[in-house]
């Protein structure tokens, strides 16, 4: 069953931005894209740990801030000739509040 | 046996169950109450009425006539005061018990009216009924009216009163029109066609207070400060079912009346239809679902068995000359997929959301003569597979081959308008073609075709190829990047010959491909915005580079870095010891000395950004820019102060220009050195603008470089004096800011343009170039770092902290 943690407002992360959680087991990236949807991602490029949080959203992807590398916020897959992928949790709003799935956590002690 | 009816409220849903309930000649004894003094209308062609495009009389859907005939006794202007459920009866205004059978609820809709100070002055009105239209018909040409709220009512109201002359301005709350229904780039179209229509749109405007003189509305304020002075002022903002009478009759209310799927209440007597219900936790607000409600409870009101199914919706803006349809659910999100075409030649929009090859969503603007034809794909879920490469094209394409776009312009006749800006025709192209002019260069210089806005530079091509054939290839000209064929240069161009100030409109003028972008682009067009607009754009954090999203230069272990400006490589023991109180409390692996004649605190985490800033800015500085396309040193030599050889002040210098220069953004960075005698202690020949200062006044070079390439600065011109110096140098760095591609050097540029026409420009424009300048620094001359700190410091912590979660 699926348990969801509520973590913010929305409005607490700008639109085609991010904003980061910190979990006992590392840093996950929260974005939200132009049209209001929210996603969950390792905070870690699957380059050089690049952190995501900081790469510019446009449409469903993030541009890594420290090489470009362009990763899909919905399978966390690197794009293009990249290779290489980073674990993504699931993620949603609800009335304007951005909730994260508990087994996430649990996931994390897994990985 | 006749069952005794009685229905509250003679609104568009109520008007249906009768009608429904008459045809089928039900055997009920109707009694109709309606608070307003008149019968059934319809209420969605009050905008019409209201531009004067139709009468009321032409609205008006249930006359006297058709009540006699099907026996209704009609109660308008009289409202149900009580409802005693036990006893079914109902109570009238005027205290007559009158008993019911069933009774049924279509009460529709109270206004929202925002408590603003000053909400309840005359002149302050809602948009909902004939009353409202009649207040704002009866405002003459020439007076004043705000509404506030942008949406579907707000801008029906402000088109309609913009038809007879008045000066209308709308005020929104959230940064497009329509936001609920359409996405950025359809909400810029309707913005600039309603600019077109006269009326003054302001978009991310909050309202503050609404000022009175006795006791009538005279303007509203906005947060900022801003007076809107109106005679009239109308709240569109939204709506609230009407369920106080349902909820004193006791009742199940939510955010409306509670009803099942038969349209029952808590009470199996009592029904209820329109606005004021709330359904599956739903409320409704557009008539299509409320007709399927109406023909619902008239069927069980007549004891058959029916069920009301909640179906997808869209909309339409009736305002003539804005064309726009959304449906569904345009979203992004996982696994969906965008199809977007813009014909910014037409203003038409049009963007497609596909999840699994089922159309999701649509918003159309400036032709939506498909959108039926989509709506009914987003209804039935087609499998849209085999159509997708020409689906967005609409009914028209499907079933054939793609198209060639070759063949398209192969097949157009020759008085075909290929530039609009210079009406030129195909046929005129042929001619200067047969004529000898083989390329794009030629024929824009004979015809003038593709001269102006640019636009049909493709097109043009296109001609050349189609008439010479293999003779003629089309340069792939280098754009931006995947979201556009334009360049740079032909973005430019775009953005200051349209007037476009915003980046939805450059999307949509210039044909963008993507929905929002990309991290290639977004920089660049951001930048050119801001330099070409800089009163009229609000700079986007969010199509910045992390750097100076956060003012700060990021490490590769995802810490940062912090300049501070030493004005001209000046500083003082204070300003010293407040570095080195900082490194120790923030704990800073790395304090270094730059090349740029300043201190570096290396590795400080992101959380502690603001408070060191904080700290730096007590001490008296401030961001150094190190981060920067802008202004990042001015580097200087000693000087007259105590070397034996200067010539001028070049320290001092130095320091005024940075304090006059700093904050500015510039295609790249910029940095410049003032060196007060030719030996060049500070390298000021190796900069993007050098000073050498010599006996008879400032040698002003510009173009050099020290990276990547290594070039020595030309010449730009010699002046006398220090005020002369800083003027040519503002003038130059505002041509530059004006005119050079994103990403280049000033030695770029002007290997582009070369030197000579810049010269022309900043002697000949210099007063013009220095006043743009001054305009845009007014707003950029400012200390980001202390901003930051002061409100945006809970944007560099992180969102939440879960550490302490268990994850058992
Ligand atoms: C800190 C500093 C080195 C130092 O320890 O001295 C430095 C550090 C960086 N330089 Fe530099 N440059 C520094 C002076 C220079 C100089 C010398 C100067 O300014 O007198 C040059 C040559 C002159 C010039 O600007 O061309 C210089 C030419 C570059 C270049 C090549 C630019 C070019 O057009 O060829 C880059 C790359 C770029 O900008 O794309 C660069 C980029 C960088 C970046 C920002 C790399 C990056 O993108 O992360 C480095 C950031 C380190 C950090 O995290 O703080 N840095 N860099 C100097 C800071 C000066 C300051 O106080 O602001
Ligand atoms: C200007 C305008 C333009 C619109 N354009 C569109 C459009 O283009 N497309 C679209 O789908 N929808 C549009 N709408 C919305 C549409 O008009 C409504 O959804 C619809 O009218 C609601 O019908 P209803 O029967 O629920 O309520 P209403 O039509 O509002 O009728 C309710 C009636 O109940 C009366 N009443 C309330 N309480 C009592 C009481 N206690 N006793 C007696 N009577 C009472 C009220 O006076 C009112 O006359 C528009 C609305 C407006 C105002
Ligand atoms: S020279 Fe290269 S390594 Fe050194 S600071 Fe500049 S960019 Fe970084
Ligand atoms: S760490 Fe992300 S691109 Fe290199």
């Amino acid at each position: 069953m699926t348990e969801w943690i509520d973590i913010a407002p929305l409005d607490d992360i700008p639109k085609r931005g991010a904003r980061m959680v910190k979990t006992a087991l590392g840093c996950v990236a929260v974005f939200r894209t132009t049209t209001d949807e929210v996603f969950a991602l390792d905070n870690a490029c699957p380059h050089k740990s690049g952190p995501l949080a900081e790469g510019i959203v446009h449409g469903n992807s993030v541009t890594c801030p420290l090489h470009n590398w362009v990763i899909s916020l919905e399978t966390g897959e690197a794009q293009g000739q990249d290779q290489g992928r980073v674990a993504t949790y699931p993620a949603r709003v609800e009335k304007g509040r951005i909730l994260l799935d508990r087994a996430f956590l649990r996931a994390k002690a897994a990985a | 046996m006749t069952q005794k009816l009685i229905v509250i409220g003679a609104g568009m849903a109520s008007g249906r169950v009768l009608e429904h309930l008459f045809d089928a000649a039900a055997n009920y004894d109707v009694t109709l109450f309606n608070a307003e003094p008149r019968g059934n209308y319809n209420r969605i062609m009050l905008s019409p009425v209201l531009s004067g495009d139709k009468t009321y009389a032409e609205i008006v859907t249930h006359d006297a006539d058709w009540y006699g005939a099907n026996g209704v006794t009609c109660r308008f202007g009289e409202r149900v005061a009580t409802i005693d459920r036990a006893a079914k009866t109902v109570t009238a205004e005027n205290g007559e018990v009158l008993p019911y059978d069933k009774l049924v609820f279509g009460t529709g809709s109270n206004p929202f009216m925002i408590p603003l100070p000053g909400h309840d002055l005359k002149g302050v009105i809602a948009y909902r009924d004939l009353e409202d239209t009649q207040r704002m018909m009866d405002l003459g040409p020439d007076n004043k009216c705000v509404v506030i709220g942008g949406g579907l009512l707000g801008l029906e109201a402000a088109a309609g009163m913009a038809a007879r002359g008045v000066d209308v301005t709308v005020v929104h709350i959230m940064g497009h029109l329509m936001e609920r229904q359409l996405d950025e780039a359809a909400g810029y179209l309707l913005r600039k066609a309603l600019v077109d229509k006269g009326i003054t749109v302001r978009c991310a405007a909050n309202s503050k207070e609404i000022l009175g003189h006795n006791g009538h509305v005279k303007a509203l304020v906005l947060d900022d400060g801003t007076e809107l002075p109106c005679d009239l002022l109308v709240m569109a903002v939204g709506i609230r079912p009407n369920v106080k009478l349902a909820q004193e009759a006791g009742l199940a209310v939510g955010k409306g009346i509670h009803v099942d799927d038969h349209m029952i209440t808590s009470d199996p007597d009592v029904l209820a239809v329109g606005e004021c219900v709330e359904h599956d936790g739903v409320i409704f607000g557009l008539v299509a679902p409320l007709y399927d409600q109406a023909k619902v409870a008239a069927q069980t009101l007549m004891g058959e068995h029916a069920q009301f199914v909640q179906k997808e919706l869209s909309t339409k803006l009736k305002v003539t000359g804005c064309d726009l349809f959304s449906a569904g659910d345009f979203a992004d999100g996982e696994g969906r997929e965008d199809i977007v075409f813009r014909d910014p030649a037409r203003g038409v929009y049009r963007r497609l959301v596909i999840e699994n090859h089922v159309i999701k969503g649509a918003v159309m603007y400036g032709d939506t003569a498909d959108s039926n034809w989509f709506f009914a794909l987003i209804r039935d879920k087609t499998d849209i597979a085999d159509m997708r490469d020409t689906l967005i094209f609409g009914p028209a394409y499907q079933g054939g081959t793609p198209l060639d776009p070759l063949a398209v312009v192969a097949a157009l006749p020759r008085d075909a308008e290929i530039c609009g800006c210079n009406g030129i025709c195909k046929g005129q192209i042929e001619d200067a073609i047969a004529a000898g002019a083989t390329d794009l260069g030629a024929v824009r210089l004979t015809t003038k075709a593709s001269g102006s806005c640019g636009t049909c530079t493709g097109l043009v091509e296109q001609v050349l190829a189609v008439t010479l054939g293999d003779d003629f290839v089309i340069p792939a000209a280098a754009s931006i990047c995947g979201c556009t064929d334009m360049t740079h240069e032909d973005v430019r161009r775009m953005i200051k010959s349209q007037r476009l100030t915003s980046m939805p409109a450059v999307w949509q003028e210039c044909g963008w491909k993507t929905s929002c972008g990309c991290h290639v682009c977004r920089p660049a067009l951001n930048f050119y915005l801001l330099a070409d607009w800089p009163v009229e754009y609000q700079d986007d954090p969010q199509s910045r580079f992390i750097n100076e999203r956060k003012h700060a230069n990021i490490q590769k272990d995802g810490t940062f870095s912090v300049v501070p400006r030493m004005w001209g490589g000046i500083t003082t023991p204070n300003e010293l010891r407040a570095i080195a109180d900082a490194a120790d409390k923030y704990m800073v692996p790395t304090v270094k000395v730059t090349g740029g004649q300043r201190i570096d605190l290396l590795g400080v985490k992101s959380e502690d950004l603001p408070n060191i800033w904080a700290d730096l800015n007590a001490a008296g500085m401030v961001s150094g820019h190190a981060y920067s396309k802008g202004l990042r040193t001015v580097k200087t030599c000693v000087g007259t102060d105590h070397c034996r050889f200067g010539t001028q002040d070049s320290t001092g210098l130095g320091i005024k220009l940075e304090k006059e220069l700093w904050g500015s953004w510039t295609p790249h960075k910029l940095k410049l050195g003032v060196s007060g005698c030719p030996r060049n202690c500070a390298e000021a020949t190796c900069k993007d603008i050098g000073v050498i200062c010599v006996d008879s006044g400032y040698q002003v070079s510009i173009g050099g470089a020290a990276g990547m390439d290594v070039k020595e600065t030309e010449l730009l011109l010699q002046v006398a004096t220090e005020e002369d110096a800083i003027k040519a140098i503002k003038a130059v760095t505002q041509l530059y800011r004006e005119n050079a591609t994103y990403l280049d050097r000033i030695y770029k540029w002007m290997g582009k343009v070369g030197l000579e026409w810049i010269k022309e420009r900043v002697e000949t424009q210099q007063d013009a170039l220095v006043d743009r300048f001054e305009l845009s620094q007014s707003i950029y001359r400012k200390d980001p770092w202390a901003e930051h700190a002061q409100t945006k410091a809970d944007r560099y912590q992180p969102l939440a902290n879960l550490a302490l979660e268990a994850a058992e």
